[in-house]
């Protein structure tokens, strides 16, 4: 069953490194195609490392492996991608006149995709 | 400074470029030491994993000077097939611009007050909204050498400049030891304040784990601390910090002798946006009633300030500006890059050193694919692909020269690495400007309501 949780796009070291090598290298797709969920919410939903998940809301979707996040770096209920090519399907036409898309702290739901692949 | 280029004597190809300018991103570092052997880089001293990077990695690459339809073309040939599709547009959009010089973001301009188009930048996705609070409140504002040099309380915001700008905890803010904080470190507090307990959090004194989209609601406590409104401790609930926590950051915030707040995307990109860059310039600006406080925000990337800067000093307004009218106007929101792509209104594209086909809405991509596109970039980019005419250029900083500003609004000189074969985005964008005021001179196409460069 899909649990909503807040979404969090942003740079890494890894992307920005990556990001040089090309957009169209193994690290780079790797790099922004990875979710970090927290550890009691991989624990709670029964994930492990590698395993698929959807992650969609009333804009777009994306199928990626996700991670355990490293130490207490998320709180439960969020989680975070690298800013790249998934995280911007979620994003909406919509900047409320001010130009800025929502692109931060997105409502999404999140469910296994295992079943399904 | 100065710029040295020698060959040794058991290394007659190598060369050595001093005083290089790193252009990856806001902190434009101006101190590597390049090893440059042929046409590539082999070493940059003083470069972070980053700057590593960006220098390692933009090597010349094998690629046509240009593609016009998917197809192989000379510059010349594309250069003519650019001003055909821009001219011919009713609404076109310049777009991108941050990663390129200023004398290049200087052309792209013109070209667009020539063809009466919107200009907008990688700022609208960025800090614009940033940009627009500066309008409502200002910006009280310091350079990075008087950060460097007197801030002893320093807040990062929103940010994780470990992984986003290495070199600014060393370099600029939080390590070095200057004039008034000669013990570096030692003299100065830092604090984060962030939904995500980064690697930033390591080399802060306290870290503020804000709930996700309440910055604008601990701004504004913060800021009635600071005029010594008397807060309910239910603002725990509302922020997820502590009454005691703010009182204590903000004693130490009122005795700081000189305090910065460096402010990053977590404000622009989340709901409230420019309110909640507002807030926090707001509170600097508050917090001058008891000693000296500034605001500036963390750019991105490498010449993102100078854009800024070349679109406001042309027309008065820093992005998202129409200039079909004959005279400039700035709407954010109705002039800017993703919305005019997402509403399907701009029926043309010029995008410099950008790639919105993997980053922006997909209601914007799925236009700006439809539409004809000119793109310049050195590497080949979603939007390269998908362009009418894709040229393939040098990359600044690397292959060529010019001016960039770092995100202290400071101007910096480029001191370029290697020859490319390829042309520069300034005299790309100068061979469609010529084109297009040939043809528009010669009146064999339409040109702008009312001209002027």
């Amino acid at each position: 069953m899909a649990e909503p949780f807040i979404l969090i796009p942003g740079r890494t070291s890894q992307q920005g490194t990556t990001l040089n090598e090309g957009k169209y290298t193994e690290g780079y797709r790797v790099e922004i195609s990875t979710l970090q969920v927290a550890p009691e919410d991989m624990q709670r939903l029964e994930l492990e490392d590698g395993d698929l998940v959807r992650v969609y809301n009333d804009v777009g979707e994306f199928t990626v492996p996700c991670i355990t996040a490293r130490g207490d770096e998320l709180p439960p209920g969020m989680l975070f991608i690298s800013y790249g090519d998934n995280s911007s399907r979620l994003m909406g036409g919509d900047t409320q006149g001010c130009g800025m898309p929502d692109s931060k702290g997105l409502d999404v739901f999140l469910e296994t995709a295992k079943a399904s692949e | 400074m100065s710029t040295t280029e020698a060959a040794t004597e058991t290394a007659p190809g190598l060369r050595v470029v001093q005083d290089a300018t790193c252009t990856f991103c806001g902190c434009v570092c101006d101190d590597m030491e390049l090893t440059v052997e042929g046409d590539r880089i082999t070493k940059a001293k003083n470069a972070c994993v980053l700057g590593k990077a960006w220098f390692f990695n933009h090597h010349v690459e094998e690629r046509p000077e240009a593609l016009i339809d998917g197809q192989p073309a000379g510059y010349d040939q594309a250069m003519e097939r650019a001003a055909e599709i821009l001219l011919s547009a009713r609404f076109p959009l310049t777009y991108g611009l941050s990663d390129t010089t200023t004398e290049a973001q200087r052309v792209a301009l013109a070209i667009t007050d020539w063809i009466g188009g919107i200009v907008d930048t990688t700022t609208s996705v960025c800090h614009g909204p940033s940009g627009i609070a500066f309008q409502g409140v200002g910006e009280v504002t310091c350079s990075l050498g008087e950060v460097k040099n007197r801030a002893d309380y320093l807040i990062f915001w929103g940010g994780n400049p470990a992984e986003s700008h290495p070199r600014h905890f060393t370099k600029y803010s939080l390590m070095p030891k200057g004039e008034f904080v000669p013990n570096g470190r030692k003299d100065r507090t830092a604090v984060l304040i962030d939904v995500r307990k980064t690697k930033s959090a390591k080399a802060a004194d306290h870290f503020l784990q804000v709930k996700p989209r309440r910055d604008f609601e601990l701004a504004w406590a913060l800021r009635a601390l600071a005029r010594g409104v008397e807060l309910d401790p239910s603002i725990e609930e509302t922020t997820g910090i502590p009454l005691e926590t703010l009182e204590e950051i903000m004693d130490g915030m009122k005795k700081a002798k000189f305090g910065v707040i460096l402010f990053g995307m977590g404000l622009t990109m989340t709901r409230g946006k420019h309110l909640n860059s507002e807030a926090v310039l707001a509170l600097a600006r508050d917090m001058n009633e008891h000693t000296r406080w500034s605001a500036k925000p963390m750019r991105g990337h490498g010449n993102v300030t100078g854009a800024d800067n070349v679109v406001s000093w042309s027309t008065g307004y820093p992005f998202g500006v129409h200039l079909g009218s004959g005279f400039p106007r700035f709407n954010p929101g109705e002039f800017t890059a993703s919305d005019v792509l997402a509403r399907g209104e701009a029926d043309a594209a010029l995008i410099i050193a950008s790639d919105p086909m993997s980053n922006f809405s997909q209601p914007a991509r799925d236009h700006l694919e439809g539409i004809p596109s000119v793109v310049l970039d050195p590497k080949l980019s979603d939007t390269a692909r998908t362009a009418s005419v894709a040229f393939t250029t040098s990359t600044y900083g690397i292959n060529t020269g010019g001016t960039v500003y770092r995100m202290d609004d400071v101007p910096i000189p480029l001191r370029p690495a290697f020859d490319s074969p390829y042309k520069s985005d300034l005299e790309i964008l100068r061979g469609i400007e010529s084109r297009i005021r040939q043809r528009q001179l010669a009146g064999s196409l339409p040109g702008p309501a009312v001209s002027g460069a």
